[in-house]
């Protein structure tokens, strides 16, 4: 298959693009920040996905979604990434749904159409320290009557203080268990923190929760691989989202460039600047066709996806820093400056260089899956 | 069976039977590639009898029309090809620069006869091209160049000389640019092709600080060339020669990809050993090697979406630029990790224990890379220019 958007993507993205820039441009980011939001994204705007059918778009179709695959997903992650958009599109309906969707049963049965309907948020909590280490999950889930109890923090947690459900990664007898733990549920309790991004992540509490046994998504002490597509799919997403915030933050600066005098000249028109500006489109295009393919391998249920999926992170994760940090350098001091949008970019583009790993954890990654 | 699973079925099965076991080894040296030509002298009956199954196919220029040489295919199972010859590990059955360079400027620019006359010889390896383009005091600067070529009516009369000319002692003809108007600096180039055996082309070879002279001063005292043997317009040959560049410069890229080396840090780590975790027991080397893996996976993506694209006219057509640049400057950074990863052996220069020091040559060779075809630096320029529309680039 060709490595680049065929008819119907490039149709998405069409009818996305414009959307995006319309509905939730970084102004719609701004509002949100500075009226000190609680919830972290804005409800109506998740109706209006909704009304486009982008919470659903990787729900199978006998779940009521329309069972598309990740190349569609970065089309809309991407979008969100140029936007700055808030949105539980990434936790939610990349990789809520890869989780439940690769399970099955009862709570793929319950959450994925509710999900695809926009009823449902869905958060995921994985990491348990400041960095991602999902290899080392000290939450337990201790056998408890016909269920089980549940007991351990997690951190990092986009949208758990508002998600319907989270998924959990709890440590079991005989191995790695996810669970779908109900917001109501005794026990759980949510401290949402602001990020450098106004995002809003929790440290989130369990204590001595109790779970029916059908809380189990997939199988007992069977999670690792329901695990390891849900950590793909959300890594290969936040890639995309990087690409696009690595594009916003180009755009910009080259625009940038072609309207700031100084020294009676057009500071574009400086090679010093200029050969900075054009390495960086290089990298960006290299990040952006990575992506690509990572995605492409995922859809094809590939070997070879696991690999390119922390190349991919990695990658768009160097690349987008690049460009923000050119993007704040090349304005100057007004680059500094709340007002501009650019250092937006920055900061965002610092979370999700963090979210599922970043750029120094996936490299190692890489090097494991060569042997080294 | 979709079309393309039954042709890459048909591709496999053609491979099966006509690539022999020898070509399906690793390049050891420059021995091993088949430049073809008047005077090529094959290693092998190996090497004789696969270029002349591909040639007889087509599939030495697969994707170019079947009257001149190619087997006609499309960019999409053009791909299929490469991936099946890339399975099983067998080599290019013939490279050249009338393959990478000559070929794409004459099937867009040249006549019908030109294109019988001059593409099937290079498709099936008979006449080797060298490439005229700069001079010594014209590099990055080409469009300065001063080698002219009096009118004489139904010829040019050609003096001057060219440096940096690739084999030009090896090939058989030269695709060369010549001014033949002073007094106009971009229109007033002509895309000459003269045979090397013409009365008065001398060569004199360069020598390397790989130790090795693989290219030439070039040195036209009165040559003729008949007034037909020039490729779009007179005074027109700057058109063809930047449209060949791209070509050029999307053939030089392709060393970014690495050939064999899949990983480097795999590469390595038998011969650094490993530690109790199994990893290579040098921690930053490890490091350096594990993030250069990573821009390498990376870069070979961005190979095939390129290749996609530029196959299919949806390619800036500027972006072979910007593949050059970052494909070559990834090679760099290959060797000079493969020169930290030999260490001290690495350093040998002509042992036979490390094939003549095949390491610190190739390792030196790398460094014409981001210079070929166009400096890193002009490519920057370019893209600032053509792609990101940068005032005054
Ligand atoms: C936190 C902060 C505190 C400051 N405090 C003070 C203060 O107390 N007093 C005061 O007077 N000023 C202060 N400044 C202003 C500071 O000195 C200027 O921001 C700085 O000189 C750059 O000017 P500029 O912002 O107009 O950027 P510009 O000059 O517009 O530069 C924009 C970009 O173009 C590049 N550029 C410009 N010219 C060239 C060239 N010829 N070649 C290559 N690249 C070029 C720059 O490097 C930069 O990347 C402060 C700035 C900041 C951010
Ligand atoms: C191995 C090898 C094989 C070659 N084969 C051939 C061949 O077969 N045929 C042929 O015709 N030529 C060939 N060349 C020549 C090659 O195309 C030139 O070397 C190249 O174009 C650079 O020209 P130059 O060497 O004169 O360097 P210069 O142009 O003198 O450049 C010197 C330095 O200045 C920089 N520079 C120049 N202009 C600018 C600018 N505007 N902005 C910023 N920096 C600038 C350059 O990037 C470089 O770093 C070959 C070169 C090598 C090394």
């Amino acid at each position: 298959m060709p490595l680049y958007h065929n008819d119907d993507q490039a149709m998405l993205k069409d009818s996305v693009a414009p959307f995006m820039t319309e509905q939730a441009p970084v102004s719609h980011l701004r509002k949100l920040r500075d009226g000190a939001d609680a919830t972290g994204f804005s409800r109506d705007l998740w109706v209006q996905f909704t009304e486009m059918g982008l919470p659903g778009m990787l729900v199978p179709e006998a779940h009521g979604g329309l069972g598309m695959g990740h190349m569609e997903a970065g089309i809309v992650l991407e979008e969100i990434g140029r936007n700055l958009t808030p949105s539980p599109f990434l936790a939610t309906s990349v990789g809520a749904v890869a989780a439940l969707a690769k399970a099955g049963g009862t709570q793929a049965g319950r959450w994925l159409p509710a999900i695809a309907s926009g009823e449902a948020i869905v958060a995921l909590a994985i990491d348990e320290g400041a960095k991602h280490r999902p290899d080392r999950i000290a939450t337990t889930a201790t056998r408890a009557g016909n269920g089980f109890r549940l007991d351990g923090r997690k951190s990092f947690v986009l949208h758990g203080h508002v998600a319907d459900m989270s998924i959990v990664a709890a440590r079991t007898d005989g191995g790695i268990t996810l669970f779908a733990v109900p917001r109501d549920a005794k026990g759980v309790t949510a401290d949402p923190r602001r990020l450098v991004d106004s995002s809003l992540a929790s440290h989130v509490t369990f204590d001595g929760v109790e779970l029916d046994a059908d809380a189990v998504i997939g199988e007992v002490d069977a999670g690792g691989d329901i695990l390891d597509a849900l950590l793909a799919a959300t890594r290969t997403g936040a890639a995309a989202e990087m690409v696009g915030v690595g594009q916003g933050a180009m755009d910009m600066t080259v625009t940038y460039l072609k309207e700031r005098k100084q020294f009676g000249k057009l500071i574009g028109e400086f090679q010093g600047l200029q050969h900075r500006a054009a390495h960086l489109y290089g990298e960006m295009e290299v990040a952006r066709a990575t992506v690509m393919k990572a995605q492409q391998l995922l859809d094809e249920g590939s070997e070879g996806a696991k690999l390119m999926v922390s190349v991919a992170k990695a990658k768009a994760g160097r690349a987008a820093n690049l460009a923000v940090r050119e993007g704040v350098q090349m304005h100057g001091g007004i680059g500094m400056t709340d007002e501009y949008d650019i250092g937006l970019y920055m900061k965002r583009d610092r979370a999700l260089a963090e979210y599922m790993g970043d750029v120094h954890y996936h490299i190692d990654q890489v090097a494991r899956m060569n042997g080294y | 069976m979709s079309d393309l699973d039954a042709f890459r079925a048909e591709v496999r099965a053609w491979l099966e039977a006509n690539c022999p076991p020898e070509m399906r080894e690793p390049i050891r040296d420059e021995d091993d590639v088949c430049w073809g030509g008047r005077n090529f002298k094959f290693k092998n009956a190996a090497q004789k009898q696969w270029l002349d199954a591909c040639a007889a196919k087509g599939y030495t220029v697969p994707d170019w029309p079947k009257p001149y040489g190619g087997a006609g295919l499309t960019a999409e199972q053009t791909k299929i090809l490469k991936q099946e010859m890339k399975r099983i590990k067998a080599r290019s059955p013939l490279d050249s620069f009338g393959i990478w360079m000559l070929g794409p400027a004459l099937l867009q620019f040249g006549t019908e006869e030109q294109k019988v006359q001059y593409l099937n010889p290079i498709a099936r390896g008979e006449i080797r091209w060298c490439q005229g383009y700069s001079e010594p005091g014209s590099g990055s600067d080409l469009v300065s160049l001063q080698t002219f070529g009096e009118d004489k009516g139904d010829h040019w009369v050609v003096n001057g000389s060219k440096i940096w000319t690739s084999y030009a002692d090896k090939a058989d003809w030269i695709f060369c640019l010549v001014r033949t108007d002073k007094a106009n600096k971009y229109q007033g180039i002509t895309f000459m092709l003269f045979d090397m055996e013409s009365k008065g082309v001398t060569t004199k070879p360069i020598l390397l600080i790989s130790g090795n002279s693989p290219f030439c001063e070039t040195f036209f005292d009165d040559v003729e060339v008949p007034k037909t043997q020039y490729v779009g317009e007179i005074n027109r040959g700057w058109d063809v020669a930047k449209y060949l560049l791209g070509h050029e410069r999307e053939m030089i890229s392709g060393g970014g990809a690495g050939g064999d080396m899949v990983s480097i840090g795999g590469a390595f780590a038998k011969a650094f050993g490993k530690n109790a975790a199994g990893e290579l027991d040098d921690p930053i080397l490890r490091a350096e090697m594990a993030a250069f893996d990573v821009d390498v996976f990376a870069y070979r993506a961005m190979g095939e979406r390129f290749m996609d694209m530029w196959k299919t006219g949806r390619a800036h057509p500027a972006s072979s630029n910007m593949m050059k640049y970052v494909g070559t400057e990834l090679n760099k950074r290959r060797h000079e990790l493969v020169m930290s990863g030999g260490g001290s052996d690495a350093l040998e220069w002509d042992s036979e224990a490390t094939k003549g020091g095949a390491r610190p040559r190739a390792w030196l060779r790398t460094k014409a890379n981001s210079i070929e075809g166009g400096t890193s630096e002009v490519m920057l320029n370019v893209i600032a220019k053509r792609i990101l529309d940068l005032p005054g680039a």
